[in-house]
This record gives C-alpha cells, structure tokens and sequence, in this order.
C-alpha cells in the first residue's frame, strides 16, 4: 500500500497534463497507464492544430516531450491497470494488480476508443484487414485498394495518409455532407486517389481469410451494393472508456452514452474526483481541450486538497 | 534483455522447434503502439524467464513470417505452444490482458 496525494487515471493528454499542474503543485502525483502512455493520439502520426508547433509535430515526440515534462516534477508514472476503486473514511482506496493506493483525491482522464460500426463481420475481421490505426496497418495495403468509413476530420486526414500507401481510398459516409473542417475537406478532394461516396450505410464485411468487400446500402435508392477492398478503415467516433468505474464500487454518475458527467469545474457527483479529457461530455474532443481540461481538473482537485485537508 | 530477435531466417530453428510457450510481438518502426507494447514484453521476458520463451519480429524485415502469418494490423502478440500458434492479441493491450491469455498455456 502506498500513499499519494493526487491518483490520475490514464495517460493521454488530459492525464499527463493533470499530472503536471498536480506535481508542479507539490502533491505527490501517481499516473496509472494500462496501455500506452498518449492514449488515442498514438494512432495518428502527425498533429497539426496543437498550438506552439507552426510545422506540426509527430504525435510520438509530444508524447514523449510531455511524459518527460511530468517526470522532471516527479510524477510517478505506474504501468498498470486499475482493477477496483472505493470511497473511504477520508479519501479513496484505488487497487490495480500490482499496487493498493490510498489517496485524497482522484482524477479521471481514461479517454475514449475508437467506436465500433457494429455490423456483421467487423469483429471477425478485425487484424484480417478491420483496422482502427491507418498509421499501424496502413503499410500493410501498399498498392491496395482500401475503405475508410467515416466522414469526420479523423476519417479524412487517416484516408490523406493512407494515399501513401493504397493505390486507391474510397470514404463511405452514411449522409450527404461532411462533418469534417473545410481546410481537411479541400486537401481530401485534392488527393486523385481519394473517391466519396456518400449516402451509403454499410451492412457487412465479407472475404475469406481476409476482407474482400464491404456491403453496404444506398439511401436514396435502396440499393444494396458491394464494394471490392483489401482494408477496411473504421473511423465513426469514440466511445468512453468508463466500464472500469462502472464496474467498481465507487458511484460516479454516468450519462447513458458512457460519458462521465461533470459540473463547470470539471467535478463529479462525487466531492474529490474529477474527470477531464475525452471520457467527459463536450463540443469539440481535441489534444487541445484534452489539455485544458488536465489543467483546471487538477487545479480545482487542489483547492479542494488544500481546503479539506487544511490541519 | 532475454527477448530473441526473430527474423525469417531463424522463426523456424527459434520457435517452429521450440518446446514451451513462446509469445512473439510483430512490430514495426512506424507503429507508435507498437513502441508501447514493447516494455511490457521486456518485462515478461524477464519476468517469465525459463517459462515463456519471447520473441520481436520486425514485419518490415522480415515479410515471409510475417505473410506466412497473415499479419495485417500491429502490434499482434501471437501466442505458440510446441512450435504451433495457438492464441494472439490484435492490438495494445494491458499486460494482464497478455499474461491471463498466455497463462492458459502453461
């Protein structure tokens, strides 16, 4: 068992910069990371609306540059995975596998995976030519013609990358326009290997040992139609990972979708847990705002320290 | 570091004839996960030592294992038992996702 101030769970943006606003304040900071350490963001290869980088920078570097950062005011950064959580006397108990931590405080920022379409074949198919990573698998479909499903930025800047790999990329989105920003949109109609096609609902994934086509339906017409692809890549959203807070003893309140319900400054339903990153209710999910959250999340968790625990 | 470099030339000597568990992690250099996934399989191979025999094949070097395989999303961690390939796991996962699946091998 050991004791820490402050208790952040997940290591994306949002928990690596709570981390460093609560270590930078002097409360002894854990980090629990059960995967890697950047979170979604290590699925992309390149951010460029992260402020402070004018050429962009590779999602690699910023993670490393900020684990570094959070290190150097002497985060404890714990690869481990939380198995139970419960609210005590005076603070909170949080077990992982390895370790038992009583802390007075705790924040939560276990951010988001990529959504599922839900359909036949999608799981079966999943390393068989299913993929959620263009920037993992996108080698793999050199001079192939691959799928991207989805009409979002993440969608549209994933098929600009995988132009450097396919030999054709067609995007299926389910409406007739785009979500994604108009600069985004531009440089995809730019790309001559990129092909829309729009309107279209994807019923199944067939092939043999590997994907061979996508079935899908045309809105308009009805029309159930097949499309021949290598790859298939899925990009319609994320879904909060919160089934381990569920799953523990702790009543934290969560909305219907899975999301964690905060109030202005980013607290729970319960006193001394907060909750910042993807895994919270909001307009737009950014490295950006990810920051922002980490921040005032770990800010308020300390006035809060600090007023309670005043002795 | 007791992990074993694999590479088409050795798969077979390495692990096809290996007696035992082995785990092999198929990454590239390209693949951020994968990067990730790599501590976490040094620390199986140390702390599994003379149980699980582990292995990293690089899929850009070494595409005929990787093809033979039918590897197409990294990091996959495929699990053998007397040379045959019996389990695997797609993707960055806990290493006690990677330990509870490798456990029923043992």
């Amino acid at each position: 068992m050991i004791e820490k101030d402050v208790v952040i769970i997940g290591g994306g943006p949002a928990g690596l910069t709570a981390a460093l606003y609560s270590s930078r304040g002097l409360l002894s900071t854990v980090l629990i990371e059960k995967a890697i350490i950047g979170g979604q963001i290590a699925l992309s290869e390149w951010i460029e609306n992260y402020p402070g980088f004018p050429n962009g920078i590779s999602t690699a570097e910023l993670t490393n540059n900020m684990k570094k950062q959070v290190e150097s005011f002497n985060t404890q950064i714990m690869m481990d995975e939380v198995t139970d959580m419960e609210t005590l006397d005076r603070g909170f108990l949080v077990k992982t596998w390895g370790e038992e931590i009583k802390t007075k405080g705790i924040i939560f920022t276990p951010g988001a995976s990529p959504r599922k379409l839900g359909i036949p074949g999608e799981d079966i198919f999943t390393g068989r030519g299913v993929s959620y990573c263009a920037t993992c698998d996108g080698p793999f479909f050199k001079d192939m013609p691959v799928l991207v499903v989805g009409g979002g930025d993440t969608a549209l800047e994933e098929a600009i990358y995988l132009t450097k790999h396919a030999n054709k990329v067609y995007i299926m989105h389910r409406r007739d326009k785009l979500r994604a920003n108009k600069i985004i949109q531009e440089r995809a109609r730019k790309q001559d290997k990129i092909e829309f096609i729009f309107n279209a609902l994807p019923q199944e994934i067939v092939g043999d040992q590997k994907v061979s086509k996508m079935i899908y339906k045309d809105k308009i017409t009805e029309e159930i139609k097949e499309l021949e692809i290598n790859g298939i890549f899925i990009f319609v959203g994320i879904t909060p990972n919160t089934d381990f807070i569920k799953n523990s003893k702790l009543e934290i309140a969560i909305d219907e979708r899975g999301y964690i319900s905060v109030d202005k400054n980013l607290k729970t339903n319960i006193e001394g847990i907060y909750a910042a990153g993807d895994v919270i209710k909001k307009s737009l999910y950014q490295v950006s705002t990810a920051v922002g959250d980490g921040a005032s999340a770990a800010f308020n968790l300390q006035k809060y320290i600090e007023e309670s625990y005043d002795e | 570091m007791s992990e074993i470099i694999l590479t088409d030339e050795n798969f077979q000597e390495e692990i096809g004839n290996h007696k035992g568990v082995a785990i092999i992690d198929f990454w590239a250099v390209w693949c951020v996960p994968c990067r990730m996934v790599s501590p976490i399989i040094e620390q199986i191979s140390e702390e599994y030592a003379g149980q699980i025999k582990v292995g990293k094949l690089n899929v850009d070097e070494n595409r005929n294992i990787a093809a033979q395989f039918g590897i197409m999303s990294i990091p996959t961690i495929m699990i053998f038992q007397d040379g045959q390939m019996v389990d695997q796991i797609i993707g960055a996962v806990p290493k006690s996702v990677i330990i509870a699946k490798v456990k029923n091998y043992l």
